[in-house]
């Protein structure tokens, strides 16, 4: 099962499974001040709400295809208090940020912010999936979130086009190091493999 | 036609994965007399680090802000994930002074401010409110009659409403309306607006995959000869990745996926060759072959996928899961 090693866990590979999914709920994993924690967070201000009625899974193009993936249910979660539920949860980081959920929710709940607010708050405890954390190590690196490999970069002398803008990699880090966890993107860490799901991934049938 | 002077902000996709789509918004450009500035620095728009911190992410994007209002020019972009992080920030940050303070608290040491002076626009609202229907219609001297396309949007440009509020994200009209001024037929088909899944494919690729087969399924049933896109990652999700559904799931496409500044560009006299059309992965001769041929005859023969790209995607397409983002670039990119 996914472990902490180190001060962060970098998720190597992300199934749609979601932990814990079908386990009876124990009152010591409840915490109640956790959806007034999140009541205060930037983008998660409206998370009350939510009356659940679906629109936001129902609409969701990645709930379509993943058995696990379940925007309303991870807000029933955080109702519930249920804080390590909803941050350990891998399926977490299968959004993919399309926003129809928060545009079409009835009550104005901006779903897309609360699972991002979530992830940020994940990442606090220091859960990240692999490729995230790559893009960001490369980001403060080079100052461009992928690599441009260098064909590309000869291409566009081919092309007769104008050569990239330079980036200045010292100043983001500047920028950046008041900010949680930057600090911490570098540090050689262990990897956690999360186990493979069981019947997910259904094929759709039209 | 009046000019127009743009600062260009290229972002992190064009330059990795959107070569055609740069240099024929660039050739369409000019045609339209528009002059781009390019960003003397920059650095990614900040949008990827938004699921690590909201306000890392603003700090970034407010950078961007900043070193643009140094040169005192609305920026043009032509990925709508950069478009959208822009202005989301600039709006945010322009009605909450406070935030504004504490983001310049940040941005202190380089010696940059940001005041929230400049606009953000991407190239299809650009195209639509600066340069007009009325001046595209008399630039248009080889109209694409006979053509089928249908149009693919994407997320960030249609949504969340209250940021983009240049269109109706529930059925869309600026790029159907864009598509027409081009003489070609915009076709209608079922989820036209939904995801092409694109950011999920680091994550678990079989969904993304799905979403793809989905949609592609829908523009074939459509009848649709050509899909046209204007976002980086949704052009690398349906054309870069269109070999890769086929063999997954057992199906045929063979729909050529062009950038909207592409089939503009063939409607301005502009050349499939200037047009960079070789730069994109599903063979695209067959359009290109029925619009040089002056009457509505049509190619019976499905033109092969390109030989040498044929062995790339062989080696690509692997049973095991990518990981690293460094694969994922291998794989989805295809250096």
């Amino acid at each position: 099962m996914l472990s902490k090693l180190g001060e962060i866990t970098v998720m190597t590979e992300i199934s749609t499974f979601n932990q814990g999914k079908e386990q009876p709920i124990k009152a010591s994993e409840i915490d109640p001040t956790f959806k007034y924690e999140l009541e205060k967070l930037p983008g998660a201000e409206k998370i009350f709400l939510c009356f659940q009625c679906g629109t936001c899974t129902s609409d969701c193009p990645i709930a379509r295809f993943s058995d696990s993936y379940r925007p309303r249910t991870l807000i029933h979660l955080a109702h519930l208090g249920l804080r390590d539920r909803v941050l350990n949860s891998d399926t977490l980081w299968l959004c993919s940020a399309c926003f129809t959920c928060t545009d079409r929710c009835p009550q104005n709940v901006e779903v897309d912010s609360i699972i991002r607010v979530f992830r940020n708050l994940a990442i606090e405890k220091g859960y990240i999936p692999q490729g995230l954390r790559d893009q960001t190590q490369t980001l403060l690196e080079t100052g461009y979130v992928s690599k441009v490999p260098e064909s590309r970069i000869k291409k566009r002398e081919t092309y007769g086009l104008p050569p990239l803008p330079k980036t200045n990699p010292q100043t983001i880090k500047k920028i950046l190091k008041n900010i949680p966890f930057f600090d911490r993107i570098n540090q050689t860490t262990a990897t956690a493999t999360l186990p493979q799901p069981q019947g997910d991934n259904k094929n759709d049938s039209q | 036609m009046t000019h127009s002077k743009w600062l260009f902000f290229l972002g992190c996709a064009i330059p990795t994965r959107g070569i055609s789509y740069e240099i024929s918004a660039r050739k369409i450009l000019t045609k339209l007399n528009v002059e781009l500035i390019e960003m003397p620095e920059f650095n990614c728009c900040g949008l990827p680090l938004d699921p690590i911190n909201h306000e890392a992410m603003q700090i970034l994007a407010a950078k961007n802000l900043a070193l643009a209002e140094q040169q005192g020019l609305n920026i043009l972009t032509l990925c709508p994930g950069c478009a959208s992080t822009l202005k989301k920030v600039n709006k945010t940050l322009k009605a909450d002074p406070q935030q504004k303070d504490e983001i310049n608290q940040h941005l202190k040491e380089t010696g940059l401010t940001y005041n929230g002076t400049i606009e953000t626009k991407h190239l299809l609202q650009f195209l639509k409110e600066d340069i007009g229907l009325e001046t595209l219609k008399n630039v248009i001297t080889h109209p694409l009659t006979n053509l089928k396309v249908a149009e693919h949007n994407g997320c960030h440009i249609l949504r969340p409403k209250k940021i983009i509020t240049f269109d109706d994200p529930e059925d869309p009209q600026t790029l159907k309306t864009l598509i027409e001024a081009t003489g070609a037929e915009c076709l209608d088909y079922t989820d036209k607006t939904q995801c092409c899944g694109l950011p999920s494919a680091a994550i678990n690729e079989k969904i993304a995959l799905q979403l793809a087969r989905d949609k592609l399924n829908h523009i074939k049933k459509a009848g649709a000869q050509a899909l046209i896109t204007i976002c980086p990652s949704c052009h690398t999700m349906y054309d870069t990745n269109q070999p890769r559904v086929e063999k997954t799931f057992d199906e045929t496409y063979r729909i050529p996926i062009l950038h909207y500044p592409q089939l503009l560009g063939l409607a301005m006299g502009l050349t499939p060759q200037e047009l960079a059309f070789g730069e994109l992965r599903v063979n695209p001769e067959k359009i290109t072959q029925q619009l040089a041929t002056p009457t509505t005859q049509k190619l019976d023969v499905e033109p092969p996928l390109r030989p040498e790209l044929v062995s790339e995607i062989e080696k690509t397409i692997t049973n095991g899961k990518f990981t690293k983002v460094e694969n994922f670039q291998k794989e989805y990119m295809l250096e």
